[in-house]
């Protein structure tokens, strides 16, 4: 007790407590509220680019209210303008609020806790960590604002596009922001995984053994890893391309004629570029999934009153696709120019990644059988996921097949798979996770009623935005396209794209109820208990008022994994870590 | 005032909300609800959303297939055949594991809402059932891979003997084709004499010697700027900007006196472009023969894309890639398949090269050999577009016939990666 004294004597300035704060639960508060900013800016831009793309040149009051005259004159979106939105809305979609949003989110407050630590292993690091993101978000949003317009080569920024300032207005001071912009957010990323890892590795309370974890802190575990080793080679990508923009070099140019002059340098390859990017590219996606995936498993056994199935499978999958991601980049790359026989290895390398997944989606509805189903908001979006989840990615098995990418690469087919399983399977992760921990963060309920309406409004128009894009897709429409009336063979593409950008916009406005519930519930929620939703993990020992050092007294000990759910040896239908084994008991 | 307007419906928007909320959270006061507690209504409601949602989603997937299934008429290309085959092997499988998955998935949670006396089954693992699920997705992936990976041999294989060899050049943003005409080679050619009137940069001695003076003229008209008057008055940096324009092009000069000829088989690389044939707006290919489309580019990325070919390829700057594609249906008759009088195939760019990308495209006439040959007969021999006369030197020219076209490119790519080594050498050299 004595020893923990300080922690709530312990009276501290507003600066420390609420900006420059150590502490992992304010630090997951920022986190979340920053990705909650970025997330609403770049579904604006999406709605705006939405807007042409539905109703191909025709004028928009609203357009012109936001963009202004240059970008949107007499309310139609300029074509520049429209690469810009796409690009922006892609970048911070992907980095600021899939990556920084939901693993510093989850990962900052569900560790410690979940673990049963006081903090993170460092607190400093953390705090820069986060404010390494905060600067980073606001160079991107700052870059919207610049003369000659944001970085606009696509969120994947293949030189010489991005490279050379005469190839596009965007890749002026624009894409330098861009890249300013991105080296910050891999420090920010690179802090906070590091603490992660150590954190997870080293504090871990008496009894947590690596397979008593609950699978979320697996999940944040596998992810931080795969940023530690993948990030470094985006920042060596970056900075490569940052020099050939400003120092003459030219490791990503070769025999270039633009703007009427043949430029000097030569020797280098754009290749080299998409091989560094995609290094990281594809681990990105399952940084971007894996804690989505922690977060639904612990959900949906929670709510289904059920344990999770087959737990040490679910880890293991969680290991092999973590492993896997990093050899399988190459599969953005089978038309890039790269030997078909490389093309080949990276099929079969991708395909396998199939294998894994399918076990968790089976694993996670067989946990749903026979069990006893609450529909929580958070439960709702944690099935939701599921279905995207395989949705999206069985579509993925005709894009890692070489030979039918060939037809589908970089068309609208690419757009809807990629935003089935990150814009709806990692979003709906990230909403889960805030219904669910909602009372933890702020020791209060969110509003149940219009969490449904939230959940049940974004599954319909999420998949009335991305499954026709399949169809689409597949009739040769390619993407990034700013009209599509230039070729006739695509004209029956344009009803398509109005009922898409119409679904879009209920999507966007059906975020409002998401937004007013959880602003509403931060001041006016109803007061949470201690624990709501009867889970059995560690997180739910801790006392609804945020202390420094999370628990009042002693660490609590653990005795048992934490899926005891429904357990037949107990009369409750849960059975929390920190009971003992009863006599006789065996432990799973 | 349309602004005020959406203002003032945003703002009472959320006070509505707001009050709405407010009557929500005084009635549950009432009723002594807890947002945790979810009501045997709610969970039925949802239950029932459950199923709802999943037949309305099912309804509108069908819909999508029948309506907009037949996306894009039969594939124009041997290889195309084949991968449409492939496609639709895989889309079936898909499909039948959308549904039969989403169905479990949607219906359990239905079948098992939460009522108060019930007890879930404790039913933590099951090694035999995972197995199944590792093991079928396994053996139905090895198939798709072993097949996936057949096809896409077959698709990347080497290009045959007598192949016909047409090279697509892109820049933002247009497409250009170029045919090796009678000789059969194509000249060489470098980024670094390009002009207006040689936008491919093939290497001839008139482009050269043309080159030289334009670069000439314009290190002439510089240097004059930068010792008149007008310098005094222009900040430092402007002038350094000037300065270093005038060393570039001094560079660029020297890069391309440095540019060395060849032989191609016997015709001098520089002499071999003479009779190449260069088109724009659109380009023939004869039906039933291998075509080896090899793609350039001059700036940044573009990907030539033929959605009804079933082809595509990147041009990457420096990189020259290839893709080969025998074309089986003529226009004409797709224009009857498809009984669209207008029909035409294009090749489109599919990779962002900038604000014109939306409308980078070139038209391509599928016509039979004869046809084709014909049109070819028509074009403009490059020699001819660059006013170049002398027509004894073409008739001799005429006799050389069947040169092996991997020797040449091969032979291509390293002249001019050689030449720009020497350039940048000497580039170097001159600077110090």
């Amino acid at each position: 007790m004595a020893a923990n004294a300080h922690a709530h004597h312990h009276k501290e300035s507003f600066v420390s407590k609420y900006i420059f704060s150590q502490d992992h639960k304010m630090i997951s508060k920022q986190f979340m509220l920053t990705a909650v900013f970025m997330g609403i800016v770049a579904l604006m831009l999406s709605v705006f680019f939405r807007l042409q793309l539905g109703w191909d040149g025709e004028s928009f009051a609203i357009l012109n209210t936001f963009l202004g005259d240059r970008w949107a004159p007499e309310g139609v979106l300029d074509r520049n303008a429209y690469l810009a939105l796409v690009t922006i809305h892609g970048t911070i979609m992907v980095f600021f609020v899939l990556t920084g949003g939901l693993s510093g989110t989850f990962s900052n407050l569900l560790i410690p806790l979940q673990i049963g630590a006081r903090d993170m292993a460092s607190g400093f690091l953390n705090m820069l960590s986060y404010w390494m993101f905060f600067v980073s978000s606001v160079i991107m949003i700052s870059s919207l604002f610049i003369e000659t317009g944001a970085a606009s080569g696509g969120w994947t920024i293949y030189p010489p596009l991005s490279a050379l300032p005469q190839a596009m207005p965007g890749s002026g001071m624009g894409m330098t922001l861009w890249l300013i912009s991105m080296v910050l957010f891999i420090a920010s990323s690179l802090l906070g995984s590091l603490n992660y890892i150590v954190t997870v590795i080293n504090l871990r309370t008496k009894g947590m053994k690596m397979t008593r974890l609950p699978l979320t802190i697996w999940a944040f575990l596998v992810t931080a890893i795969l940023g530690v080793l993948s990030f470094p080679v985006l920042v060596s990508a970056v900075v490569l391309l940052l020099m050939d923009r400003g120092m003459g070099t030219a490791f990503y140019l070769s025999d270039i004629y633009i703007g009427g002059e043949a430029l000097d340098v030569t020797g280098g390859s754009p290749v080299l570029y998409e091989h560094l990017f995609w290094f990281l590219g594809h681990p990105e996606v399952y940084i971007v999934l894996l804690p989505a995936l922690g977060i639904s498993s612990e959900v949906i056994s929670t709510n289904s009153r059920k344990p999770i199935f087959g737990y040490r499978a679910m880890i293991g999958s969680i290991l092999a696709i973590g492993f896997l991601s990093f050899i399988v980049w190459g599969h953005h790359m089978f038309i890039s120019g790269m030997s078909p026989f490389l093309g080949s290895v990276f099929v079969f390398t991708t395909l396998l990644i199939a294998i894994p997944s399918a076990v968790k989606a089976f694993n996670y509805i067989t946990t749903l059988w026979k069990g006893n189903i609450r529909f929580t908001p958070a439960m709702l979006f944690s099935i939701g996921l599921v279905s995207t989840f395989v949705t999206g990615g069985l579509t993925g098995i005709i894009l890692a097949d070489s030979a039918l990418d060939i037809q589908v690469h970089d068309t609208y087919f690419v757009v809807g798979h990629f935003h089935i399983v990150m814009g709806m399977s990692a979003i709906f992760g990230m909403f889960a996770g805030i219904y669910h921990w909602f009372p933890k963060m702020f020791g209060r309920m969110m509003n149940t009623k219009l969490g449904y309406a939230h959940f049940w409004l974004t599954i319909v128009s999420g998949y009335g935005v991305f499954f026709p894009m399949h169809f689409t897709g597949l009739a040769g429409s390619p993407r990034r396209y700013y009209s599509y009336s230039e070729f006739p063979f695509l004209d029956w593409v344009v009803e398509l794209n109005t009922v898409i950008s119409i679904f879009a916009i209920i999507g966007a406005v059906a975020q409002a109820l998401f937004l007013f519930n959880m602003f509403y519930s931060i001041f006016r929620g109803q007061r949470a208990p201690e624990n709501p939703w009867q889970s059995n993990t560690l997180e739910w020992t801790t006392p609804v008022k945020h202390v420094h050092g999370n628990w009042i007294g002693d660490l609590p000990e653990v005795h048992r994994w934490p899926y005891d759910y429904s357990n037949p040896d107990y009369d409750t239908d849960f059975v929390p870590q920190t009971v003992p084994l009863k006599p006789g008991e065996e432990g799973h | 005032m349309l602004k005020l307007l959406i203002v003032l419906v945003v703002i009472l928007g959320i006070i509505a909300i707001a009050q709405l909320a407010k009557v929500y959270e005084l009635s549950a006061k009432m009723r002594n609800k807890r947002e945790e507690e979810i009501s045997h209504a709610d969970n039925k409601l949802n239950a029932v959303l459950m199923i709802v949602f999943m037949l309305a989603f099912y309804a509108g997937v069908i819909y999508l297939m029948i309506e907009y299934g037949n996306y894009l008429p039969p594939a124009a290309s041997e290889h195309g055949a084949a991968m449409d085959q492939l496609m639709t092997i895989n889309l079936w499988i898909i499909i039948a594991v959308f549904f039969i998955v989403n169905t479990l998935l949607f219906y359990f949670p239905f079948k098992y809402y939460y009522r108060k006396d019930r007890k879930a089954k404790f039913f933590p693992h099951d090694n035999r059932l995972e197995l199944v699920w590792t093991v079928i997705p396994s053996i139905v992936l090895a198939f798709l891979i072993i097949y996936g990976l057949k096809t896409w041999s077959d698709i990347t294989g080497k290009a045959s003997e007598d192949t016909i060899q047409v090279e697509i050049y892109a820049k933002q943003f247009d497409w250009t084709a170029r045919y090796p005409g009678e000789n059969g080679a194509f000249g060489a050619a470098n980024f670094n004499v390009i002009s207006t009137l040689n936008p491919l940069g093939l290497i001839t001695d008139k482009t050269i010697n043309e080159k030289v003076a334009e670069l000439e003229e314009q290190i002439e008209t510089l240097e004059k700027r930068l010792q008149s008057e007008e310098m005094l008055l222009l900040p430092e940096s402007q002038v350094e900007a000037l300065e270093d324009r005038k060393y570039r092009l001094i560079r660029h000069k020297q890069r391309v006196f440095d540019l060395e000829t060849y032989e191609i088989d016997g015709i001098n690389a520089w002499e071999a472009g003479m009779d190449d044939k260069i088109t724009k707006g659109e380009f023939h290919l004869p039906v039933g023969r291998e075509v080896e489309m090899i793609f350039r580019s001059r700036d940044v990325i573009h990907s030539a894309y033929l959605p009804h070919l079933r082809a595509q390829m990147n041009a990457v700057p420096g990189v020259p890639t290839r893709f080969k594609v025998t074309p089986t249906i003529t226009t004409d008759s797709m224009r009857q398949i498809t009984e669209n009088p207008d029909f035409d195939y294009v090749l489109l760019c599919n990779k962002i090269c900038g604000s014109a990308h939306f409308n980078m495209q070139i038209k391509l006439v599928i016509e039979t050999e004869e046809e084709y040959q014909k049109w070819l007969d028509e074009q403009e021999t490059f020699k001819a577009a660059i006013g170049a006369g002398d027509e004894e030197e073409e008739t001799e020219q005429q006799n050389e016939e069947s040169v092996d076209p991997e020797m040449n490119g091969e032979a291509n790519e390293n002249q001019t990666g050689e030449s720009e080594m020497a350039a940048s050498n000497e580039t170097a050299d001159s600077e110090e």
